[in-house]
């Protein structure tokens, strides 16, 4: 038992290193396949990065009246958390919005000036609301424009923006929506190069596992080189177009940053390389592996 | 030893390879099965080491009913043959030793066999100098010998050999010859398929002849006749 693996392997790692040919040609195309998948991870990470950063930038502001009581307004708080299309909400009171304001135009004398002149705060408290799903805000509006609220209500930013929102909302919908049918079909591209690639490198030794057949070999005997030789491809194709990936993202970390201030693409890859390595070794693998059993099986039956 | 039964085959064309085919092979026989191209000898070897099954028919060999093994009791019969082919089959990304331990190593021969037995083979057929050379390295006289070491290291019961100089000059075809005789001298049963006069007269044994399919002649010291 222990002998007749020993073999398998040994004949699965001579059979590797031997057809020299056919080796570079599967690993090559391996190689691209892996390299397409761990880049379509990382585009997918791009995405649902500039996904996150647009929704994080879209919410509702509630603007009360300056003669509502702070209680008020923490109760209309309290029920808006309550709901579950809401994420979070925050109060900003007038003080801290006077705050928040002056730290925002600190440089500004003129109105610095203007707000020395006026005896009382002139903003109103708010609340910012931030949804769960950005198709959820015309529901938040819909239960803020309600009669009861009339009285302390000054003005719903929703309203203003309504039309940005919702056509953010689809934005954000349809760049998911086209990242996962971009990543589904070009993963089924890249499965059916890779093998039909081990398909035909195994047709070109048709001829020796009929051979191995006539002499007596199990089948087992036969089909485990080859899959010995898949895992190989699965191994080596891995570490390969990690080493490819490496470089190139280094090169393209910085421009992305341009476009994405908030995302380290190269930090990210160093940060997860095991993970996306351990993904790119089990895609690679089970490519090789499953792609070896079927080519062989075909030419069993002499 | 090998008994073929009321043998016919019929190919998926309705080509007729075989019709009603019968003889017994003895233990230790050396039979030259001869004809012309198509008579449907090569026939007789597929049928006989399960490569193809008979349309109708028995063909027995030893403890086996071949023709009714599957794909996975094939291997054990086989190993109780040793196949020589005139395109020698020799497996291209092993050496000249690795072939022939092969035929060891599937049967899951321990390595102190193998080391043992190889070297010996190799020094019977004249090819020692030659052990670690690929096939592509090698003459055609000298990949024939390499199978023939191959097809006999596992001690099987019988070798057939399949047109084995067919490929081969006829000094060449000689040395094949005289180590097939070798072999059976040496107790293994041997079955030579050969359409050569010369080599069929040479070796001056039982010759079972083919024609359209059938035998139309079987005789001990036979010559190559055809009517």
């Amino acid at each position: 038992m222990i002998t007749n693996l020993y073999r398998i392997i040994k004949f699965g790692i001579q059979g590797f290193l031997r057809n020299k040919w056919l080796t570079t040609a599967t690993l090559s195309v391996i190689v691209l396949t892996l390299f397409v998948f761990v880049n379509l991870i990382l585009f997918n990470v791009l995405t649902n990065n500039a996904i996150s950063l647009l929704r994080d930038k879209i919410d509702i502001s509630v603007y009360f009246n300056e003669d509502v009581l702070e209680d008020d307004i923490l109760e209309l708080e309290r029920s808006l958390e309550s709901l579950s299309e809401v994420k979070v909400v925050e109060y900003v009171s007038r003080d801290r919005a006077l705050e928040l304001f002056k730290e925002r135009h600190e440089g500004d004398e003129t109105i610095v000036q203007a707000l020395s002149v006026l005896d009382d705060n002139p903003l109103s408290a708010s609340l910012n609301i931030k949804a769960n799903d950005p198709e959820d805000y015309p529901i938040i509006s819909a239960y803020l424009n309600n009669e009861n609220l009339d009285q302390i209500v000054d003005q719903i930013t929703y309203n203003q923006n309504q039309l940005v929102i919702n056509r953010l909302a689809k934005v954000v919908n349809t760049v998911r929506r086209a990242g996962v049918a971009l990543t589904s079909i070009l993963t089924l591209i890249a499965i059916l190069i890779t093998l039909n690639t081990i398909i035909l490198t195994i047709y070109a030794t048709r001829e020796e596992i009929g051979v191995m057949r006539l002499v007596g070999a199990a089948n087992k005997f036969i089909r485990g080189p080859y899959i010995v030789q898949g895992v190989l491809y699965g191994v080596i194709g891995a570490i390969l177009s990690l080493l490819i990936a490496l470089p190139l993202i280094s090169v393209a970390s910085p421009y992305i940053g341009v476009l994405m201030p908030e995302m380290d693409l190269q930090g990210y890859f160093y940060s997860n390389i095991v993970l996306l390595f351990g993904y790119q070794l089990m895609f690679g693998i089970g490519l090789g592996v499953i792609s070896s059993s079927i080519a062989v099986g075909k030419y069993l039956n002499i | 030893m090998i008994t073929f039964q009321n043998i016919s085959k019929v190919y998926k064309d309705s080509s007729v390879a075989l019709e009603n085919i019968n003889f017994t092979i003895q233990p230790n026989e050396f039979v030259s099965i001869v004809g012309r191209n198509g008579a449907g000898k090569s026939t007789i070897i597929k049928l006989l080491i399960g490569e193809e099954k008979p349309s109708k028919g028995r063909v027995i060999f030893g403890p086996y009913e071949v023709n009714k093994l599957s794909s996975v009791e094939l291997p054990a019969l086989r190993r109780q043959i040793g196949i020589v082919f005139q395109d020698f089959r020799l497996l291209p990304t092993k050496t000249s030793y690795e072939n022939i331990a092969f035929a060891l190593e599937v049967e899951g021969r321990p390595q102190s066999e193998i080391d043992e037995f190889v070297p010996q083979v190799l020094d019977m057929v004249g090819l020692a100098h030659r052990a670690h050379n690929f096939p592509n390295e090698l003459s055609g006289g000298e990949r024939q010998r390499i199978a023939i070491a191959r097809a006999m290291i596992h001690r099987p019961a019988v070798v057939v050999a399949d047109e084995p100089t067919g490929n081969l000059d006829p000094i060449n075809s000689v040395e094949i010859m005289n180590l097939l005789m070798k072999i059976n001298e040496l107790g293994t049963t041997v079955i030579l398929v050969t359409h050569s006069k010369e080599i069929v007269n040479h070796v001056n044994r039982r010759v079972i002849s083919l024609d359209g399919g059938r035998i139309i002649r079987d005789e001990e010291n036979g010559k190559y006749v055809l009517a």
